[in-house]
This record gives structure tokens, sequence and C-alpha cells, in this order.
């Protein structure tokens, strides 16, 4: 029975747990290896979705980060092309509690395989339960994953997660960026330029959807060879690790201010915010999942939300106003500028993964290309 | 936005007995609404007609109306009490039911009631099928594809159009949807179609896709009045379509659908409820998908709040009812709190880092006339649930606390049945799922069968089947370490986070539950206790509420400032004999311990439960009820004491087995719970103390059983001991019978011994109920049994107090209860069943626990037994408490029974020593033949005041049915009856229409019920004879079309009474049951 023998295969690897997570704290987590088999560096983040790992996986936002995923049995829905939300992967790793093999009509690969085609290491076996609370108490650490065949002391793999760089301070925008700017759709009501900062494929294919022609340029590009494509509006993406890292792009919004309408998410709301005198902080231990509450104070609508990141805004200075708030821990969700043609969410509109109840912001950036003509 | 302030007083509508598709779980949702209502400074009106129910606790809401739930009745409280709005979406489909019926009736115009939680056009879209598929379409969902056809050439272009097998032929207008069919090929198709228009009235067909084998999903949504939506909880059913959501296993949250598709349904259950037009409130979406293209249909939506939405509070700790009951008074999501974090608001969706597993409880041993295979009718009677930190655990854990007698998916040593059957038989179990569709899936994968071929035949999803797969083989993996002993430590934690119990470890490895318990002692191979803390642990959780598993570590124990912790073990899955009664008792106990200053640890397997609502304890734990689970969570609270008398049997059956673990079983001894048992011991007591028994003996080897018989004379009375609900009991009257029951018992009783009794013909049956602290003993009450000794006490009505006992009788019952009570060390409840004949009293049986009666018990004399009980079992003393008198009722309450027969086509309904019903029904007057009369329509027994009634009794009963039938006359009523019967009354001189026998000829009864000719049928049998194939053809054929039979000749008479008291004019009176407990208190 071949089934048998695989299936004790897995077994004992389930029992050897020779592959480790160690944190810069000291804790050191054991289970089973089934991504690529090469050791890394990063910091650990939770996500609380219960669906999506492909979604998360594919965004950028995750880059320099190993994903802990709460939710108790991954994989089991395989992967697929059509459910990339980038041309790759940009996370750091994978870190979960069991691994399931694919049972979906949609799905073309399995998840162990997915992830060593983008050379990413994943471990599962994991108490995942036990390292988010320590993540809750302890705030986002980093960490060092041990995946390969070498033999490695925890204690060094301690030491290396401690000697780590970590996110602060760093730009990841411009490593996950495309180097080339590209047409995403071709022709429609409006043009916008996207600021590639490690943008999500949905957002791309909901400006799309609201009938936008949109091309997408690299995070570096200068405000003035945006200026010089006429679009009707700009669009600032989402994107991974520490928004103070990424003078250029505040510089550059600065300089498009008023000139056309812009609409950010999620890094590029920190980046407008920055833009426009406000200060970012970083979260304890940052919002990431499918469930968060957000309240619009304008209209007091409540929509549920998809959520990934570590810093937030604090400390508006006039011109904006405080749009969206998290119904959690009170935190900025949303600003606009009073009297120019800005707006942004820290939250994700786009889902993907998450619920759609935000997918109508789109509509005010429309709105507000036409209020701009 | 605030809560409103033009409404001041709220009817809630409960959903009156339980019944199979409406358990306990609408008692969860209403105790939920009345608090929270309450709370909110609402006046909270309830009409239930379950006195078993923690809901109508008179603390519970402001005015308890423990009364029929009927249009007419809730018109006379409506008119009386004039409430601002009705809640009708907490008490299940009767309540949105009678909802509707007062909205048609346009008694709620009238009478200016508004309807809050759903409002009657809502509800209409709906419940009516051709309203709700216009919905549904002007939405965009899609629905199956359909079309009706008159000719053979049209049946064949709607098939090619639909363009997929199978298809269902449903034909137009036939009696009793007869001619239909599923057709898998052309051919097959053409058959039925021929055959279906050729049985159709208009010659008409239709012909729809069939969705069997699809995955089937259900979403539990919340929506507030600003439109503000989540989605509670997730489901998966584990069973495709085709086998009904309460029968299948499910699992939370949904496992196998991408985000995508789980967005995209997502976004359609929020379009639902709009078009629908929930304004606020939970309510259900179904689904169903085509595994194989994603094609997604929509099945229905329920408006209200459902046992999906009970076990989704279970399974994400989100209060559904209670929210729900919050957003109809105006909240808005976002202004409630979530009560697991205390920081967060409601307005959110729960996320789980945990496996969810339901699984069905069935009782098809009781009906063996019925159909065990699963299908679209809804057939099991309870459900457990368990959590696990793995689909594995989850799924073993859950089939370990259904209490079958399995410690898991199978390695216990039970499945040799399962695994001897044939290829063929094997492969027809699983084509044709019935209850124990699980342990079969498990002997095919056994013998190798791959995934595939077991999909092919039961379209359960790849992935579960995997994870089946996985379990069935492990099992060799556990054997590979040849002996405890010798086993690793890492295999035996693998092990044990796959859910293996010890028992199953213990069989495999053949050794004792106890060496399995002493090897993980050894390396400290315990399991660790998470949170169920909605937020997968975003946030703190500060609801202690637990499951175990065996991750390393677990959730941080949140120990007690100073407070003595007692445990309170729960009922396990409801089933027939084990139900609502018993978590009733379990609440009572935990309600009077907090107050007294106790923490209560409760631990339960039911999600339908008041018990397992985060609220009633201290502490919840979700666990199995097994020994291994209890011990350790007993261990991790370090509690003083543990409490099983209150649970029904299951916890009563490991008192033993927890004290000798060294858990202090407070109440009754363990020892003395066996003493009771002890039939020698037991003998000798009643004789010491001077009661008669019935002649018995015990059989310890079959054999024995027909010399016993023979010394103490037939009829007997004979059963398993360590039952309840009388499993296995039966009345037999000849040695050719008892020898057939001798070799079905013992497969039954497991080893056990068969109790042998004297059958007491025509006795009247008590039921007495006391309480003891070891000094004081007080009677709760005396019930008298309506039906003759011979139908199970649970069965039968009961009256209280009793109305043909004398003085001399009752005293003599006082004492006896007095000098059991001490022989046996009562502390806490205990139950006597009595037989009384021309004055003399045997004893039947001693319980020493909290019997199915308590919560009646309690309700009539307006104090809490359970509650006085539990305290009594912690050192109080009943005079210290303030009960030492039995309480003088100034009227009169019945007990009814409910009966399933209706979900059990063909069965009998004959009331037999073995239990039947699946609920109860209350009702109190001052009149006791109106207090009966009441009972009979709560319980749903249409009994007529005008028209025929068809008389058929066996011979002993020919004398008393003579003045029965005078009295009808005297009424009005024309009497039918066949020929013995109509000879024996035309010769006391009474009028009546003779019929043939349904063998012998027409007109017979059957033509009479189906032309609704009778009205009420009055029909006894000879007790434990073979029963009559034309008098079960017509009692099953009444039940069907809805005519009441009454089965006992005393039942009849008390009906009887009822009907003369009612034409005399009596008027049904409604009255709280705080104003009846006024009238305890008045002495009035």
């Amino acid at each position: 029975m071949k089934e048998h023998t695989d299936m004790n295969d897995l077994w004992i690897k389930q029992r050897e747990r020779k592959a480790f997570l160690a944190l810069a704290d000291g804790t050191v987590f054991h289970g089973y290896s089934f991504g690529a088999p090469e050791d890394c560096t990063g910091e650990v983040v939770f996500n609380t979705g219960m669906t999506g790992y492909q979604e998360i996986l594919s965004d950028p936002s995750y880059a320099g980060q190993f994903v802990v995923l709460t939710t108790a049995e991954v994989g089991n829905y395989g992967c697929c092309p059509e459910d990339m939300e980038s041309r790759s992967l940009f996370l750091n790793g994978l870190i979960i509690q069991e691994l399931n093999p694919a049972s979906n009509y949609r799905s073309k690969e399995d998840l162990p395989d997915f992830l060593k085609r983008f050379r990413k290491p994943a471990i599962a076996g994991i108490d995942t339960r036990e390292l988010t609370m320590l993540l809750r108490n302890k705030g986002s650490q980093k960490a060092y994953l041990h995946v390969s065949d070498q033999d490695m002391k925890e204690q060094d793999a301690v030491e290396k997660a401690k000697a780590w760089e970590g996110l602060d301070g760093k730009d990841y925008a411009s490593l996950v960026s495309v180097k080339q700017p590209y047409q995403w759709n071709e022709s429609g009501k409006y043009h916008v330029v996207v600021y590639d900062f490690g943008v999500k494929y949905n957002i791309l294919r909901q400006l799309a959807e609201h009938g936008i022609h949109v091309s997408v340029v690299p995070a570096e590009t200068p405000s003035g060879e945006i200026l010089s494509l006429h679009p009707d509006g700009v669009f600032l993406s989402n994107g991974p690790a520490d928004p103070s890292a990424v003078g250029y792009a505040v510089e550059n919004i600065r300089s498009l201010l008023g000139k056309l309408p812009i609409m950010g998410i999620c890094l590029g709301h920190q980046l407008l915010g920055l833009a426009c005198g406000a200060k970012c902080t970083r979260l304890k231990f940052g919002h990431h999942g499918c469930n968060h509450p957000v309240r619009n104070r304008l209209t007091r609508e409540v929509v549920i939300s998809s959520q990934n990141h570590n810093y937030a805004l604090s400390k508006l200075p006039e011109c904006l106003e405080l749009t969206h708030i998290n119904l959690n821990d009170g935190s900025c969700e949303g600003i606009r500028h009073k009297t120019l043609p800005a707006f942004s969410v820290q939250y994700h509109p786009e889902a993907a993964p998450g619920p759609h109840d935000a997918h109508k912001l789109f509509d005010i950036f429309t709105q507000m290309m036409e209020q701009n003509q | 936005m605030p809560k409103r302030t033009d409404i001041h007083k709220i009817l809630l509508i409960g959903s009156g007995p339980i019944v199979i598709g409406q358990g306990c779980e609408f008692d969860y949702s209403g105790v939920q609404a009345c608090k929270a209502l309450k709370s909110d400074g609402y006046e909270v009106i309830l009409v239930n007609s379950n006195p078993a129910t923690v809901m109508t606790d008179p603390e519970m809401a402001d005015r308890t109306y423990i009364e029929p739930l009927t249009v007419n009745v809730l018109q006379e409280i409506i008119r009386k009490d004039r409430p601002d709005a009705i809640l009708p979406t907490l008490g299940g489909q009767t309540a949105l039911n009678l909802a509707m019926e007062l909205e048609d009736r346009n008694i709620l115009q009238r009478y200016q009631v508004e309807l809050i939680g759903a409002d009657a056009q809502a509800i209409r879209r709906a419940e009516d099928r051709l309203l709700f598929k216009e919905t549904m379409q002007k939405i965009g969902l899609d629905l199956p594809q359909s079309g009706s056809a008159h000719s053979e050439s049209e049946a064949i272009t709607i098939a090619q159009s639909i363009g997929c097998w199978p298809l269902i032929i449903r034909p137009g207008f036939t009696l009793g949807g007869t001619g239909g069919g599923i057709a898998h090929h052309q051919e097959e198709f053409l058959t039925i179609v021929r055959r279906g228009l050729e049985a159709s009235l208009n010659h008409e067909v239709l012909i729809e896709e069939s969705l069997l084998g699809w995955k089937e999903f259900e979403m539990e949504v919340m929506r507030d009045k600003k439109g503000s939506s989540v989605i509670v909880c997730s489901i998966e059913n584990l069973d495709p379509m085709g086998i009904h959501t309460g029968d299948s296993i499910t699992i939370a949250p949904i496992q196998t659908l991408t985000d995508r598709e789980y967005q995209a349904m997502r976004d359609d259950s929020l379009k639902v409820l709009a078009a629908i037009g929930v304004e606020t409130g939970g309510a259900n979406v179904q689904w169903a998908v085509n595994p194989e293209t994603g094609r997604r249909i929509i099945i229905e939506m329920n408006p209200r709040v459902s046992r999906s939405s009970a076990l989704a509070s279970k399974a994400t700790g989100f209060p559904i009812a209670k929210i729900a009951a919050k957003l109809a008074v105006g909240y808005t999501l976002d202004e409630l709190r979530n009560d697991i974090t205390g920081s967060t608001p409601s307005c959110f969706e729960p996320a789980l880092d945990y496996v969810v597993t339901k699984v069905p409880r069935f009782t098809f041993e009781k009906f063996s006339a019925a159909d065990p295979h699963l299908g679209t009718q809804m057939k099991s009677v309870g459900e457990a649930m368990a959590i696990g930190r793995n689909l594995k655990e989850s799924l073993q854990k859950a089939l370990r606390s259904l209490e079958i007698g399995r410690s898991g998916f199978g390695a216990d040593g039970k499945d040799e049945k399962y695994e001897a059957v044939s290829d063929e038989e094997l492969e027809e179990k699983l084509l044709a799922p019935d209850s124990e569709r699980f342990f079969f899936l498990r002997a095919a994968l056994k013998r190798g069968w791959t995934i595939e071929k077991i999909y092919g035949l039961t379209k359960i999803d790849r992935f579960f089947l995997r994870h089946l797969a996985e379990l069935a083989s492990y099992e060799e993996e556990i054997r590979s370490a040849k002996s405890i002993l010798s086993i690793d430590a890492c295999l035996l934690r693998q092990a044990k986070s796959f859910g293996y119990s010890d028992k199953q470890i213990a069989f495999l490895l053949h050794a004792s539950e106890s060496e399995v318990f002493d090897k993980r002692k050894e390396w400290k191979i315990f399991p660790s206790f998470c949170s169920v803390d909605t937020c997968a642990g975003e946030f703190e959780a500060i609801t202690p509420y637990y499951y175990s598993c065996y991750a390393e570590h677990g959730d941080p124990f949140h120990p007690h400032d100073n407070k003595k912790s007692i445990m309170i073990l729960g009922g396990g899955p409801n089933r027939i004999g084990q139900g609502i009664e018993f978590d009733y008792c379990c609440c009572h106990a935990a309600f009077a311990l907090r107050k007294a200053g106790y923490e209560v640890v409760m631990v339960n397997s039911n999600p339908e439960t008041v018990s397992t609502d985060y609220d009633t304890s201290d502490k919840l734990y979700f666990e199995p009820l097994t020994l291994e689970n209890i011990r350790h969570i007993y261990e991790r609270e370090q509690c003083s004491g543990v409490i099983v008398q209150f649970g029904g049997q299951t916890p009563l059956n490991l008192a033993q087995e927890l004290k000798k673990t060294g858990m202090n079983v407070i109440g009754t001894s363990p020892d003395d719970i066996d003493l009771a048992e002890d039939r020698e011991f037991f003998k000798q007591l009643s004789s010491e103390i001077g009661i008669l028994q019935p002649d018995n003996g015990i059989a310890h080897r079959p054999q024995d059983a027909l010399e016993i018989a023979r010394k103490i004379g037939y009829p007997v009375l004979v059963r398993p001991s360590f039952v309840l609900g009388g499993r296995g009991m039966v009345i037999v009257h000849h040695e050719s019978n008892l020898e057939k029951y001798v070799e079905e018992a013992s497969s039954i009783a497991d080893g056990k011994t068969i109790l042998i009794d004297r059958f007491l013909e025509n006795a009247i049956e008590l039921d007495v109920d006391c309480i003891s602290d070891g000094e004081t003993t007080v009677i709760g009450a005396v019930l008298e049994h309506v039906e003759p000794t011979g139908c199970h006490s649970g069965d039968s009505a009961s009256i209280t107090p009793p109305q043909n006992l004398s003085g001399g009788v009752l005293e003599k019952i006082r004492k006896y209860a007095r000098d059991f009570v001490a022989a046996l060390h009562v502390n806490g409840l205990m139950n006597m069943q009595l037989a009384v004949k021309d004055e003399d009293i045997y004893m039947i049986e001693i319980n020493p626990r909290a019997s199915r009666t308590i919560p009646f018990v309690s309700k009539a004399i307006g104090v809490s037994l359970p509650g006085l009980a539990a305290l009594c079992m912690v050192g109080k003393k009943l005079k210290q408490l303030g009960f030492t008198q039995e309480v003088d009722l100034p009227y009169i309450a019945v007990k009814e029974a409910v009966f399933p027969f209706i979900k059990f086509p063909g069965t009998d309904i004959l009331l037999t020593p073995e239990m039947k019903s699946t609920g109860e029904v209350m009702s109190i007057d001052t009149d006791a033949g109106i207090a009966y009369l009441k009972s009979q329509i709560s319980a749903g027994n249409k009994l007529p005041e005008s028209g025929n009634i068809f008389l058929s009794v066996k011979d002993q009963d020919k004398e008393r049915l003579i003045p029965i039938a005078q009295k009808l006359l005297k009424l009005g009523f024309s009497l039918f009856a066949t020929r013995g019967t109509s000879t024996v009354l035309y010769n006391a001189g009474i009028k009546c229409h003779a019929i043939f026998r349904i063998s012998r000829g027409r007109p017979n009864i059957l033509d009479l019920i189906h032309d609704r000719t009778v009205q009420w049928i009055i029909n006894t049998s000879e007790s434990g004879a073979e029963a009559m194939t034309d008098e079960v053809l017509m009692r099953s054929n009444a039940i069907a079309a809805g005519i009441p039979v009454t089965t006992t000749i005393p039942g009849a008479e008390a009906a009887l009474n009822g009907i003369q008291d009612r034409m005399k004019g009596n008027r049904f009176r409604f009255s709280s049951l705080q104003e009846y407990h006024r009238k305890i208190m008045t002495g009035k």
C-alpha cells in the first residue's frame, strides 16, 4: 500500500521534528520542513484568516516576514495560478500547524510543491497558537528558520535571529517593485498610474473592473515622469516593511498632491500620511487577518476588513481628516485630505484574501477623478 | 444607535416540546434572549409549553406562560397582556409559524403588536418555496434547473436542456407523491417519466436536476439594522447533499474552499439576507457546491436562529441568540461588546484556530420498523460536538462524545460487525448510508479500498477521506510499538495528538486504560487546554471556555480567587430517555452553587444546551464525558468535588471510576448508587422497610431467565440492568416470547444481567421525587401516571397532586421515601417508582439521582429542586435553605409526553415499557379535566369536541369502554367500531356504526382515516402481545393523517373528563407561572 508507506514516512518526519524556528527572545519551536530546504531569517507575524493562504503567500507586503497561519488545517484546497496576488512569492517563509494535500477542483498544485517552486522554506507541526500568543504578548519577533539538512545548534540559530538587521528602516518596496513600467489594463474611462510598492494583483483587477486604464510603474519613478503620462489619478499601492525608509516615495507623493487625485492602500496610505505631515509608528504585533471591524466615521458604516500591516499613522496634521478607525483598538484606518483630492485606507478594500465589503472604496476614487476633470 | 424606547413589553414565543428537528437549542436561544432583553429593561412575556426548559423558569421572564402554543392561546395572552412587540425568531419553526398565523389572522394588527427581528414579508419570502425561488432569481443566484413536462418528448427535451444525470422526477398532483424517482440514465428516465405521467392526475411530471453528492455548506449570518453583516461561522458538511444537515457530520470552519469561493459564498449569503428582508438578527444560509465544477446553488435560508446557530455559537464563542435579541431592539453590532474578549466589539467575524466537529446521535434501536437510512428527512434526536486542534483529534473526540460505546474512529475492539460484511454489502452500506456509516467507512479503508473508490460510493470529499484513511492506517503505527511498556514517547504523543483515547491505545497494545495513563504520566504527556476565544489568539480572552488538545502549551490557567471549585458533569448528547431534563438540572445546580459562592466547572459535549453556554458556569469545558477527559480537567481545576447526579445515566455510570481515580464524588456516594441497582440488596432492603415488591429475580445467564419467569408467573417485565429510558424493556406474556427476548437482550446489555419482574397489570404507577440533606427529607411531588403500568414512566402523562390515591397510601409513600433515603444515605435527589393496586403499594425501582420529572416538579411547586440538591451536596441543610415542607398545590399540573412517530412512518405508536418520547409539555389548571385537555392540545393531540370516534379495544377493556361510550354519545359524538366492540356496545344499548376490519373488507377504518371521517380513535391492544398488523396499520395511518389516537382506557377517561368539563362551559384560563406560584404562597 503506497499510501501507507507515504504516510509512514510523514509520521516519522512529524515525530522527529528536526526543523525549527528560533526566535530572537530565545524561544524555539520544533516542527518539520515541507517547503524549500533553505534556512532563512525574517520577522514573524501571524495571520488569523481562515482561508486564502495562497493570496497571503503571494502578497508582496510580507517580504522579509515569516507568516504564521493560525487556522488549523492548511493546504486543503491546493494552489492555482488565478489566485496569485503577484508574480512571485516575496515572503521569507511559512509557518503552519497541519499540512494537507489538495482537494479542490481548482487546484493545480499541492502547497509544498508550490513553495518549493518559488524556493520558499516552510515549517509545519508548530504549535501556532502558542507562537501567536507569544507574538501578541511580546510583539513581532525576529527569527531564524532552520529547515535545511545541515546540523545546527538551536542557540546558534537564536544568535542569528538576534543578529539579523530586521525590517525597521529598511526599504523593501524597491526590492519587490517591478523594474519596468507595464500596462495592466490598456483602456478605460480614466487613466490611473499605480506606484508599485509591492502591489497586489487584486488592486489592479479592482481598478480595471471600475473601467480604469491601469499603468503600473516602479516604486522609485519620479513624480515628473508620472505627470508626463497625463493620468487622471495616481494610486499608491500596498507594500512591505517600513514607510519611513521610502523617503523618495514620500517626496514624489508630496509633489503630486493637489495635482492629481490620489488613492492609497496600506503602505500607500502610510506614505500619503507621511507626505502630509503625519507620524507613523510601529504597532506591537500589527493587524493581520480578515475579520477586523472598521468604521467609516463619515457614514458610520462598519465593514469587516482584510488587514496586513505593522505600522500605523498617528498624530494627523491639521490638513488630514481621520475617516476610518479600527474598532478593535481604535487605530487609524483611513484618512482624507481636507482640501485636496487625496484619500487612503490602512486596510485592504481589494480583499484577496478576505471579505469584499469595502470594494466600493474604488468608486470613491473614480468619483474623485470625475470631479477633478 | 441605542435601543428602542418606543417598545416596553416584548412577547417571546418558545419552540414547545422537544421533537426531532427542534431540540433544546431553542431553550439555549430563549434563555439568552430573555436575559438580553431583561438586562435592557424590557418586560418579557414568554410562552412555551415545555417545562423542561430553563427559559420557562420563573426568574427568566417577567411573565411565563406554560400553555399550549396555538394561535388561540397566543391571542388570549396578547389580549390580556398587550405586548408592544413579538420576537418570533428565537423559537424555531414553531414560533415563526405562529407569528405568521397571528399576522394572517390580523391579530397583530388588531392589537397593534409589531413583529421584531423579522417581519411577515421576510418570513414569507424565506418560507414560501415559490416566492423564495423568485427572490433568489432576482438577485442572480443559481437554482437547480428544472422544468415540467406533459409528454415523453417534452420530458426528453427538458432532460437534454438540463444536460446531466441524475434527474429527479416528481409527478404533479398525486396522492402521497407516488410514482416519482431518481433517474441515472436515459432508459431509467423514460421508465419513471412514463410511470409518473400515468400516476399524475393532470398528466404532468416535474423534472429537476439532482444535487445528490454535491458538497453542502452553511453560513451563519448576523445583520443589524444599519446593514452591517458578519459571518459568525461557516460550516462544511462532511456528508454530501442528500443527507439532511441535521443528520450530517459537520465541520467548522469550512475546510475545502479557496478564499475566492469562500468570499463569493459570503457575498451571496449577505445578499440573500438583504433580499429576503431580514432587518436584524441571525439567519442561516445553505449552499450546495458541485465538486467538479464549483457551480454553487442556494438550497434554503432560515430567517431565524436555528440548530446550526446554536452549534455556531458554541463553535465560535459568539452568542448568536443574545446578539440577535439585542439587534432586534435596535442596537447595532458595533455597539455590542464581544463577551469573550471583553475589549473588542461584536461586529467581527470569529477566527478559529481549531476544528469543530458535530456528530448526530440516532436512536433507530427504539423504532425497529423505521427505515434506518439517512436521507432528506431528519431522523437524529441529538448531537455531540467536539473541538480539537486538528481535524483528526476533533473527529475522534466527537465520536467518543456520542456515547454509543465507541472510543473514537474504531480501534476499540468493536468493529468486528463492520469488518465482517462482504464486499458487496460494504459497498451497499457506503452507497446508502445509515447511522453506522462511519464505521463501515473505516472497514472499507481497513480492507484497502482506495480513497477514489470510497469517494465514488460516498461522495465524501477526499479531504475528509484522507484524514480517515490516515487514522485507519495509523492504528498499525500504534500496534508497531508492540507494547505499552516499549512504546516510544514521540509515538505516544503523536497518537494523542491524532485524538486517540487511552482506551483505543490500550486496545491496540493489549494493555489496560490505566497502563496507558501511567505511561503518559511517566512521560508527562498530558493534554493542554486552549480557550475558545473568537480571535485565534489575537486578543486575550477573559471568558474561560476551554477544550483539551495535545498542543505543547495551551492557554495559561486562570485560578479563581479562593473559591472552592465544584465540577458538574452534563448528560452528553440528547437521546430518547436522556434529554433536556437533565441539562435543566445541571444548569440549576450551577446557578445555585455560583450564587452560594462556589466556582462551577461544567463539563459537557452537547452544543444544544444551556449548560454549555459560557454564561451558565464559571468555567466551561467542552469535552467528551469520559473518565480520561474528566480526570484531566478535575486535576487542572483542583476541584473539591464532582457532581454526577444531574446528568442522567452518563455521569452516574462513571461514578465508581471517578471515585477510584481519587475524585471526590459529592452527594449520594457511588457505593450507595450501586447498591440501589443491586437487586439482591434492594430486595432485602424493601422487605426490611416493609414495602411490597413484584416477585422478581435476576438472570445472570440467559437460560436462568426462563426458569425464573416460570417461578414468578407470566406476564413478566424483563429488561437488562443499568439502562435509561427502558431500553430493551418489554412485557412478556408467554415463554416462547421470552426465549426470543433473552437472545436479543444479551446483545444490548453488553454482558450485564437481565432483570425479571412480575408484571402488575392495571395498577396505578407513581413517580415520587424527593430531596434529602441526610437529615431532612422532603417530597417534591408525587406524580400519578395516567397510563397504567406497562407504559414507560417517561412516556405516560402524569398528574400532580395525585387524583386517585387515598390519604393512607400517601402517608405510607412518605414513610417509604424517608426509609429509603436513610438506608441509601441519599444526599441530593432520589426518585422512586411505585405501583399502587387496591391500596397495596409496590416498589418498582429507585434512582438515587435527578429524574426526568425534576424540571416538571420544580415548575409545579415553584422550587428549584436541583438547585437545593446541589447545595445539600456541598453540605448545606434544607432547614437553612428553608425547604422542609412538602408543597401543597392549589392547582393541578399535568405532564404529557410527545412522540416522534410521524418521522418514522410505519412504526407502531403503542406505548410500551421502552421509552419512545422525545419531549414533554406541561399544563396547569384548577380543574383536573381542563388541565389534562390543555396538555393534549400542547402535545399536538387535537381532541375533537364533536364528530366521529372510532372505538376498538381489547377484550378486558370492553367493560370499561361502556361508560366511556355512553358519555361520548351524550356529548353528541357519533361512534364507529369493528364488530367485536360494536356488539358489546350494542348489547349495552349504545348506538354505534359497525365497520369492517381492515383485512375483511371495506369501508374500514383506513377509509375513515383517509376521508377524515373520524376525528379521534380510542384503541387498546394486548400489552406485549404481538401487535396485530391491522392495528399497527390503523395507528400509523392515523398519526400520519394527524388524527389523535388514545391507546389506554385511563387516557381516554382523562381526555373525556376534560372534554366534558370544557363543554360544561369551563373556559380555558391562561395564567402565568408567576401567578400560579403566588397562589402557593397565599395558599389559595
